[in-house]
């Protein structure tokens, strides 16, 4: 019998990318691209001492599928989410403050030029991503009855995504940036972020292939369509000329309204298949998991997706009204936003009646009133999107803090927390827990976010729709009565409310991260337990 | 290839072949026979862990 060296692989990849990394840091033709190149080789360096340390003599035989599903990976995924979650939101608490006092801005690597991408980036692709690279390993293994394809394949993909967020992440700081919104990463990360996520593809599909249901479930179908369409998007959106190879800056293959056009399509389409085609595979396993019953129709989950799919793709122009961008694109983007309101609502009472006859556990089991409120923001958001898009109401919202709101009540209430009721439900199962550290601390944590987002949402109404109305009023001469800087002076109460807002949330996915913490460890918190069903009293 | 071609393409073929089959795939879905299929697909998920 032979033997080797486990990870041998992968050790001798990382040293030879570590080497290229300190190569570029060498030749690199700008000081921003060595800087990068060093922050790569000490991260690739890390990660090579990490993995020659764990190494260990093993015997070449094919190692057996030791459990039925690979679920190591899905355990770090797990992990990752937490902590990108409470970090984004960290960030996100400092940029609103920033925002209420400017004093609180650092030049020239923590001013909110550079803060708001890392805020946005590490929310949607850090927390975002890993939650759905997780779930999507778990849920299309347990619905096709298959281990994941191509072995050690998940783990680079796995791997490779954190790499992709600290070679982000780290870019924003050091002030390298494309400009273009939820895709600011430079080419080279961006040729990098394809390489993992034609790896995620081949993982995904290939499992999907071998599977041993021959029914291919609807979760499925979601999480496919959010991984071959961010593809795509990030194909087109990201096609650039680098001016050098060894250099950061690189120019788009777009100019002028057609620029603008290509981003907007990327940005609405990075929320219609990033945050919610996935997030809604994950809603149309986990609530029926959690709730014990099927989903209340699984003929309008398929037409909720094709009608997701073939309308979403449409509506990005609606960013774009008022602009250069001809009249009819405007009107075509306004039209298909308005008939996203089907397949929306239709998707959301499908995720709620899933409850019918069930609804008793809304007060018995808190992660499923988790997961009942993220579908209700759902709805909410989804109501309030196509409305924003409509252009008269665009006239009065577009450039306000409006905006900022409707996105908030989207990501925390839909995804934030359909992915936090998602990661209850998954870390006891995924470490064989009896159950989780504690359920009272997941209702501090539902209430903490709930409230959070109502006082964050609330306040940015008021603002936004206060701005926009300043900025149009004129007085009886034609002249505008207020000046720019005045409607940002009466701003500073709404923005020190939203950061409280915002704290709320932070604080309860601290409480998340504290009790998931407790439940790997193998604890159980000695708690009253919340009450089943109420004494029924005979009448009498 | 220009625009215009592209555009003609778009709004005659293109559109229609998309309005086909997602009329298409709308009628598969409600086909006489499929409540059973799709009663026993939305179990999928509960047959095990």
């Amino acid at each position: 019998m032979n033997y080797t060296f486990k990870h041998s692989t992968e050790i001798v990849a990382l040293s030879i990318a570590a080497f290229l990394a300190l190569l570029g840091a060498a030749f690199a033709q700008d000081d921003l691209f060595k800087a990068h190149m060093w922050v790569a080789f000490f991260t690739l360096l890390a990660g090579t001492v990490l993995l020659m340390r764990r190494t260990q003599i093993v015997s070449t035989k094919a190692e057996a599928e030791s459990s039925f599903y690979m679920d190591d990976v899905i355990r770090y995924g797990a992990i990752t989410t937490m902590f990108w979650a409470v970090v984004g939101l960290l960030v996100g608490v400092v940029v609103a403050a920033q925002l209420a006092f400017p004093d609180l801005n650092i030049e020239p690597w923590f001013n909110f030029g550079r803060l708001r991408p890392l805020h946005t980036s590490a929310v949607v692709f850090a927390f975002g991503g890993n939650a759905l690279i997780c779930t999507s390993f778990y849920v299309v293994q347990r619905t096709s009855r298959a281990w994941l394809f191509g072995g050690d394949l998940a783990w680079f993909v796995f791997w490779g995504y954190q790499f992709f967020i600290v070679m982000a992440a780290t870019g924003y700081l050091l002030g390298i940036t494309q400009s273009r919104e939820y895709a600011e990463p430079e080419w080279y990360v961006d040729v990098w972020l394809t390489i993992v996520w034609v790896a995620y593809l081949i993982v995904f599909l290939g499992t999907i292939f071998k599977r041993k249901e021959p029914h291919i479930y609807v979760a499925n179908w979601f999480y496919l369509s959010f991984i071959v369409t961010i593809a795509m998007l990030h194909l087109v959106n990201n096609l650039a000329m680098p001016v050098s190879l060894l250099g950061a800056k690189s120019y788009s293959a777009f100019s002028g309204v057609q620029d603008a056009l290509t981003q907007w399509w990327y940005g609405h389409n990075a929320v219609g298949f990033f945050l919610t085609a996935g997030f809604l595979g994950m809603m149309y396993y986990f609530v029926p998991k959690q709730a014990g019953r099927p989903v209340y129709s699984y003929r309008l989950s398929i037409i909720h997706f094709w009608a997701l799919i073939f309308l979403y793709i449409w509506a990005g122009p609606h960013h774009l009204h008022y602009t250069a961008l001809p009249d009819w694109a405007q009107t075509l983007g306004m039209v298909f936003s308005i008939m996203l309101w089907m397949p929306s609502w239709g998707g959301m009472i499908n995720g709620l009646m899933t409850l019918s006859g069930a609804w008793d556990k809304l007060r018995t089991d808190p992660i499923i009133r988790m997961m009942v409120i993220s579908i209700a923001f759902y709805g909410m958001s989804t109501f309030e999107g196509p409305m924003m898009s409509i252009k008269a109401v665009n006239s009065l919202s577009h450039y306000t803090d409006w905006t900022i709101g409707h996105v908030h009540s989207g990501a925390l209430g839909w995804v934030g927390m359909i992915s936090f009721g998602a990661l209850y439900y998954l870390v006891p199962k995924l470490w064989g827990r009896e159950r989780l550290y504690s359920l009272r601390l997941i209702n501090w944590h539902f209430w903490l976010a709930t409230l959070g987002i109502v006082v964050y949402a609330a306040v940015m109404w008021v603002a936004g729709i206060q701005q926009g109305l300043m900025w149009r009023e004129y007085d009886e001469q034609g002249f505008l009565v207020y000046s720019f800087a005045e409607s940002v002076a009466v701003m500073k109460p709404y923005y020190i409310m939203r950061a409280f807002g915002g704290l709320l949330y932070l604080s309860g996915a601290l409480i998340m991260a504290w009790n998931l913490a407790m439940t790997i460890a193998g604890r159980e918190r000695a708690e009253r337990p919340i009450a089943t069903s109420m004494a029924v009293q005979p009448a009498e | 290839m220009d625009y215009h071609i592209m555009r003609q393409f778009a709004d005659s073929w293109g559109l229609l072949a998309m309005v086909i089959f997602f009329v298409g795939a709308v009628l598969f879905t409600f086909r006489p026979g499929s409540r059973k299929l799709a009663d026993d697909a939305a179990r999928v998920p509960l047959k095990e862990d």
